[in-house]
């Protein structure tokens, strides 16, 4: 176990290698020296360059001991991203600062998707090729192609500001569970037409099986067949969708937190769009990056732990 | 004897080609033929626009720009949608919204084949060194988060200049939507890449392809005409899949102003709709939502209905 643990962790480090290089590539390379959007149009020679020396951009990109790929490369394993161009703050402050009120969002919105999804997928499977089968999936299929967009828009503007069920915008004296609530519902409506449709095809295909039948003929409860037979043999690919998931929670929701103020990473990511700091956006392609890879090998292995079929070689 | 043949042969029903069998059955689901009417008309629609544009008639969207009425008129029998903050036409807008998405969905859909297909293709056939250096290159693009990568791109690509003149192909402005097929097309590929690549492999130890290497066949000559036709049913399917979400990708990028700036885009119509829902004008987001909504349930019908009679896998149950 330990010796695979650490084999995968060694494949780890070409791919972080690569994330690094197409970031670096992508934006000191393509995006190139931006001394002049951060300096303005009248800036004194002295101040360009003090800008230039602190972002190394008067290093060369790659042939020289002292490149900025090196550079690059030691500050994305030190984690230090230097200063945000738009207000000199530290983005590791800023982005430990986001991670908090973007988990609040999105912990609460992907468990609710995944339990409600995966309970009625097994209801629907149950009931497959009945009526309610057949209404189910279309209903998904309609949510799938309804943009995230108007469902935000939407939602917020009835529920919130027309009804007044819940706060229309994020206020620091709210207490997170008022502000969180609506995002929270809007997300797991939004995605649970695409969730329902997958789980469902994954219980559809462990339904089939033998065991199932047998559980049946020894006379237990749909209930108790669905939701500890099936369930349990299905649990690979939830893993997968649940453990991969779980990177994309750091990230927060862009759109969400946009629309209800949260000043989450989403937000932050928002704000460095239109600041066009390409420094955040860095940041942040590279910890999602690390992050996916780190729970790409826990899902590994997860997989060992659920199904003892799986080796480890 | 030749009488027997004629009545062999007059049993035997005719035989038809995977292609011919698939479009058949195709045929049969009315649901997916109407999701099929659905797609072709946005098609024509843009191509439409497309021609209007280029012999500078006046007509209907190409004329979004037109003040048609007074601010923020409702829905009514003259200006069917409403109009918006300016005075213009939603529906105008929205139509013209049609030409602008579906071009960003066919480019990124084009560029995403045209590096996925032989990049998967060369992988799977070649394996070896080749391999593991693509095989990473797409497991890397893939461990950074989907939308963080589009985003990227489309920051970066965004009013750029390609000097391409070394090519002699002169310079290209990566202005408005170029920069976002481009970011979609160039960060979209991976998923196609690794599709080719497994079904290459699953293809290249058969016996038809062994036939084709013992008769000389060049390798590029067996994947592309020999390997190729096999899978590219497996293409098609994905694509039509695929093409809702490089929409849905466009409205988005368009939202948070990575766009089209000065020609009216679904996301555009979502942004600016965005502060006039609590004023009470529900009409340029409904049109926006409406026509979204309409092609990617066409294209997921008929993506998912593409499937079930292409495949000749699920063809048997």
């Amino acid at each position: 176990m330990i010796t695979y643990i650490i084999r995968r962790l060694f494949y780890t480090v070409p791919i972080v290698f690569g994330v690094l290089l197409v970031t670096f590539v992508l934006f000191n390379v393509v995006g190139g020296d931006v001394t002049d959007q951060i300096a303005g149009k009248s800036a004194s020679k002295e101040v360009r360059e003090e800008i230039r020396r602190e972002y190394g951009w008067d290093k060369p990109l790659f042939l020289a001991w002292d490149n900025q790929f090196f550079a690059y490369l030691k500050n994305a394993a030190t984690f230090n991203f230097g200063r945000s161009w738009s207000d000199r703050e530290l983005i590791i402050d800023k982005i430990k600062r986001g991670a908090g009120p973007s988990l609040s969002l999105t912990i609460p919105m992907f468990f609710g998707t995944v339990v409600i999804s995966v309970s009625l997928a097994l209801i629907v499977a149950f009931l497959r090729g009945s009526v309610i089968d057949v209404l189910a999936v279309l209903v998904c299929v309609a949510g799938m192609s309804m943009p995230f967009l108007s469902f935000i828009l939407f939602g917020q503007y009835f529920l919130a500001f027309k009804w007044g069920l819940f706060p229309v915008f994020f206020w620091p004296d709210l207490s997170p569970l008022r502000y969180v609530a609506l995002p929270v519902l809007i997300g797991i409506v939004a995605g649970l037409g695409r969730n329902l449709r997958f789980y469902r095809t994954v219980m559809l295909d462990e339904m089939r099986n033998d065991y199932v039948r047998t559980a049946f003929a020894k006379g237990l409860g749909p209930g108790r067949v669905l939701f500890k037979h099936v369930l349990k043999n299905a649990m690979i690919p939830i893993i997968t969708q649940v453990v991969l998931a779980i990177p994309f929670l750091f990230l927060g929701s862009l759109l969400l937190e946009r629309f209800f103020g949260i000043p989450g990473l989403g937000y932050l990511m928002i704000e460095a769009i239109a600041a066009r700091d390409f420094q955040v956006i860095s940041a942040m392609t590279y910890i999602g990056a690390v992050l996916f890879v780190v729970f790409n090998l826990v899902t590994d292995i997860c997989y060992s732990l659920v199904d003892p079929r799986i080796s480890l070689e | 004897m030749n009488e027997q043949h004629s009545i062999i042969e007059k049993k035997l029903p005719k035989g038809r080609g995977l292609w011919s069998d698939g479009f058949r059955r195709l045929r049969k689901r009315k649901l997916a033929m109407v999701c099929f009417a659905i797609i072709i008309i946005y098609l024509l629609l843009t191509v439409f626009i497309y021609a209007a544009e280029l012999c500078d008639c006046e007509i209907g969207p190409t004329r979004w720009d037109e003040k048609v009425g007074s601010e923020y008129e409702s829905p009514s029998a003259v200006n069917i949608l409403g109009t918006d903050f300016l005075g213009r036409s939603v529906l105008r807008k929205t139509l013209y919204g049609v030409k602008i998405s579906m071009t960003v969905a066919l480019w990124a859909s084009v560029i995403s084949m045209v590096i996925g297909v032989p990049l998967g293709a060369i992988a799977g056939y070649f394996r070896g060194f080749v391999d593991e250096i693509i095989v990473w290159l797409y497991t890397t693009l893939s461990s950074i988060p989907y939308i963080l990568l589009i985003l990227a791109f489309a920051l970066v690509l965004k009013d750029k200049t390609i000097n391409l003149r070394w090519a002699g192909l002169g310079v290209f402005d990566l202005s408005g939507i170029t920069a976002v097929y481009l970011a979609i097309g160039l960060t979209s590929w991976v998923g196609i890449c690794r599709l080719i690549r497994g079904e290459v492999i699953k293809h290249k130890d058969r016996e038809y392809v062994l036939a084709a290497k013992s008769y000389g066949c060049s390798n590029s000559r067996i994947i592309f005409r020999h390997i190729m036709p096999n899978v590219f049913h497996i293409i098609i399917i994905n694509f039509s899949l695929r093409f809702v979400s490089f929409i849905q990708a466009e409205v988005i990028l368009s939202f948070l102003g990575l766009g089209e700036k000065n020609r009216p885009s679904w996301g555009a119509m979502i942004d600016t709709a965005r502060l006039d829902l609590p004023k009470g004008y529900w009409w340029e987001m409904t049109a926006a939502t409406v026509a979204i909504f309409l092609i990617s349930l066409a294209l997921n019908v008929f993506g998912d209905a593409m499937r079930d009679s292409l495949d000749p896998k699920l063809r048997i149950q």
